[in-house]
């Protein structure tokens, strides 16, 4: 590895440098002008914008960075491609929504003398999640992971003086780290089968047949444990509820939105790169049949699903009613990726973006009720939605999304995820799907029917939100609405970033 | 190592990871279960230096140095956590860790 190429593939990561340096700039700023931190958030918000510069800018770029070895030159640590651009884009506008929130929350208000500290904590979580979504090494895998994981925790229990932050926090920490311990005992197995750590020279190598087929999906299996952990897959999600409940709702909105991104973006191109033994013209992956990859996939993907919709029906926490619909959607995601084809994951884009809209619009109107009412409980809603006709319309525009009724994204996301399974011939699993999106109508009907028709024993508080909260809401509620009727800027970008490199 | 065969080593690799997991699967004190959770990573680093030793490659050597460190912080992490924790219910039971349930 020569000088020329370390610039080379410096310059192919200018936006985690960019994340990196307004760590340092925001920690820095914490340092000098510790007796007023009103000027954090705006330090903060500012490396976002020259962050998004140059995500905007990688659009179309393709290359691979910091090969490991001279024989491998063109596989690299890190792979840059329209695929991890998208991501990366997602996570960064879903940041600059949740600093925003940020600044309303009253939990986090509370806290000003470690301002500093939630800010640069957040940078650390987006710099793991851009390595995240562009790794193709183990060892980068790993250290991206634990970087956003190690951030996340504290992040968790931020505000450490509530008994429920810190024990979501310590259920945080424990699960994540055995599930890390998991990852990292099957990547020590994958490296002793082919000695690599390198995705691209594992997948030319495991197509051998000396490899040990038994070793290796069990060492698979470890490995997407860890990766199921952090998009909350059924047998690995059962830390979801609890931490989306305890942690402040910013950081919740965060995790469900940014964090399962990352895991995906991460479990996508972990499965193309590693695993894909060519494309073919019609946009289908073949795999290389280890194992039965698309029996698997489907069944994490049901069972994902079906647990999240039917832990869900009984919730009286709206937060936490919230976290088995995030488990639900990560279901219907995968139903997506199950298809292993181009088409597959443009549906999965296309629903990321439209989830990122609609499940930060909620938890931004459960925080907004959450800190004028003190409680995040159903039945403390009861005729919320006359007091508070904004707050109500806006929510219920965002269950009925996240419903996937028309004529909200939602429903646009669904449908491609299913018009993808369909053209696959993969009718059963669809209708699996569907009557899913059934069961999650009832749940998210149910906070309608107390907003709207039940009547409250008390009066119930009028909550009016100020102009900025307003126009916060309402720059979700609008693209929620418009991009139901004309989503086709959506399915362009989704279908021009399915660009990954791999075989 | 010429001595000793790898698969020696692969077994008290695995018995390691064994042990971690038990520990954390029946221990009840947060501070055991921290222990046990470094004694996972720790047999993936056995398995990954006897692999490397093994293949004749180095990049198992210098994944072990990033997992120490990476573990050294996850430590440092946890326990703060587990302060935090003490301060508000005075002990550092899992079992009593239970404000959320279902």
């Amino acid at each position: 590895m020569d000088v020329s190429n370390i610039i080379e593939s410096l310059k192919l990561i200018k936006p985690e440098i960019a994340v990196s340096a307004s760590l340092i700039l925001v920690l820095i700023f914490d340092l000098i002008f510790h007796k007023d931190k009103k000027l954090i958030p705006y330090v903060a918000l500012l490396g976002l914008f020259a962050t998004g510069y140059f995500v905007i800018h990688q659009f179309g770029t393709t290359g691979f960075g910091f090969a490991t070895k001279s024989t491998f030159k063109a596989f690299g640590m890190v792979t840059v491609d329209s695929f991890g651009t998208f991501f990366k884009l997602l996570i960064l506008i879903s940041a600059v929504l949740v600093l925003f929130f940020s600044s309303f929350s009253d939990e986090i208000k509370k806290t000003t003398d470690r301002l500093g500290e939630y800010y640069v904590l957040i940078f650390g979580m987006i710099l793991g999640m851009f390595l995240m979504v562009s790794a193709t090494d183990f060892l980068l895998i790993y250290l991206s992971m634990e970087l956003l994981s190690l951030s996340s925790y504290v992040l968790a229990g931020f505000t450490k003086l509530r008994d429920r932050n810190s024990e979501a926090s310590l259920k945080y920490v424990i699960y994540g780290s055995v599930s890390s311990g998991l990852m990292l005992f099957g990547i020590s197995i994958i490296y002793g089968l082919t000695g690599s750590t390198n995705l691209y020279v594992i997948n030319s190598l495991i197509q051998s047949p000396q490899i040990n087929v038994l070793a290796l999906s069990f060492a698979l299996i470890l490995v997407m444990a860890g990766m199921g952990f952090k998009i909350s897959a059924a047998p690995f999600h059962f830390w979801t509820p609890d931490v989306y409940e305890g942690s402040p709702i910013t950081i919740t909105a965060f995790l469900s939105v940014a964090s399962k991104a990352a895991g995906f973006g991460l479990l996508i191109r972990f499965i193309k790169t590693g695993f894909a033994a060519m494309t073919l013209n019609n946009g289908y992956w073949m795999l290389n049949p280890i194992f039965d990859w698309k029996l698997i996939i489907v069944i994490l993907a049901i069972l994902t699903m079906t647990l999240g919709n039917f832990s869900a029906l009984w919730q009286n926490n709206l937060k936490r009613m919230l976290a088995y619909s995030s488990i639900a959607h990560a279901g219907y995601l995968l139903l997506g990726l199950a298809v292993f084809s181009n088409q597959g994951i443009a549906a999965i884009l296309i629903y990321f973006f439209v989830y990122m809209l609609m499940n930060l619009g909620a938890f931004l109107i459960v925080m907004l009720i959450a800190d004028k009412l003190g409680s995040e409980d159903v039945d403390d809603y009861d005729g919320l939605g006359y007091t508070s006709p904004f707050l109500g319309i806006s929510l219920a525009v965002f269950l009925v999304s996240l419903t996937g009724l028309p004529p909200t994204a939602g429903f646009i996301g669904k449908l491609y995820i299913f018009s993808a399974l369909i053209d696959a011939k993969m009718f059963v699993v669809a209708v699996i799907g569907v009557l899913n999106s059934v069961v999650s109508l009832y749940y998210y009907i149910r906070v309608l029917k107390h907003m709207y028709l039940v009547k409250p024993k008390i009066q119930p508080v009028e909550i009016i939100p100020g102009l900025s909260q307003k126009f916060l809401v309402l720059l979700l509620v609008v693209p929620v609405l418009f991009f139901g009727i004309y989503f086709s800027p959506i399915v362009e970008l989704a279908k021009n970033c399915v660009v990954l490199l791999g075989f | 190592m010429n001595n000793i065969p790898i698969e020696y080593y692969l077994i008290l690799s695995a018995l390691m990871f064994a042990v971690g997991i038990t520990g954390v699967l029946i221990r009840r004190n947060a501070i055991v279960v921290f222990m046990s959770i470094e004694l996972m990573l720790n047999s993936a680093n056995l398995s990954l230096v006897t692999f490397s030793s093994y293949l004749g490659n180095s990049i198992g050597q210098i994944f072990v140095f990033f997992v120490m460190t990476v573990a050294a912080a996850e430590a440092a992490v946890g326990l703060a956590i587990i302060i935090a924790i003490f301060r508000n219910k005075l002990n550092v039971n899992i079992d009593e860790i239970n404000i959320f349930k279902w």
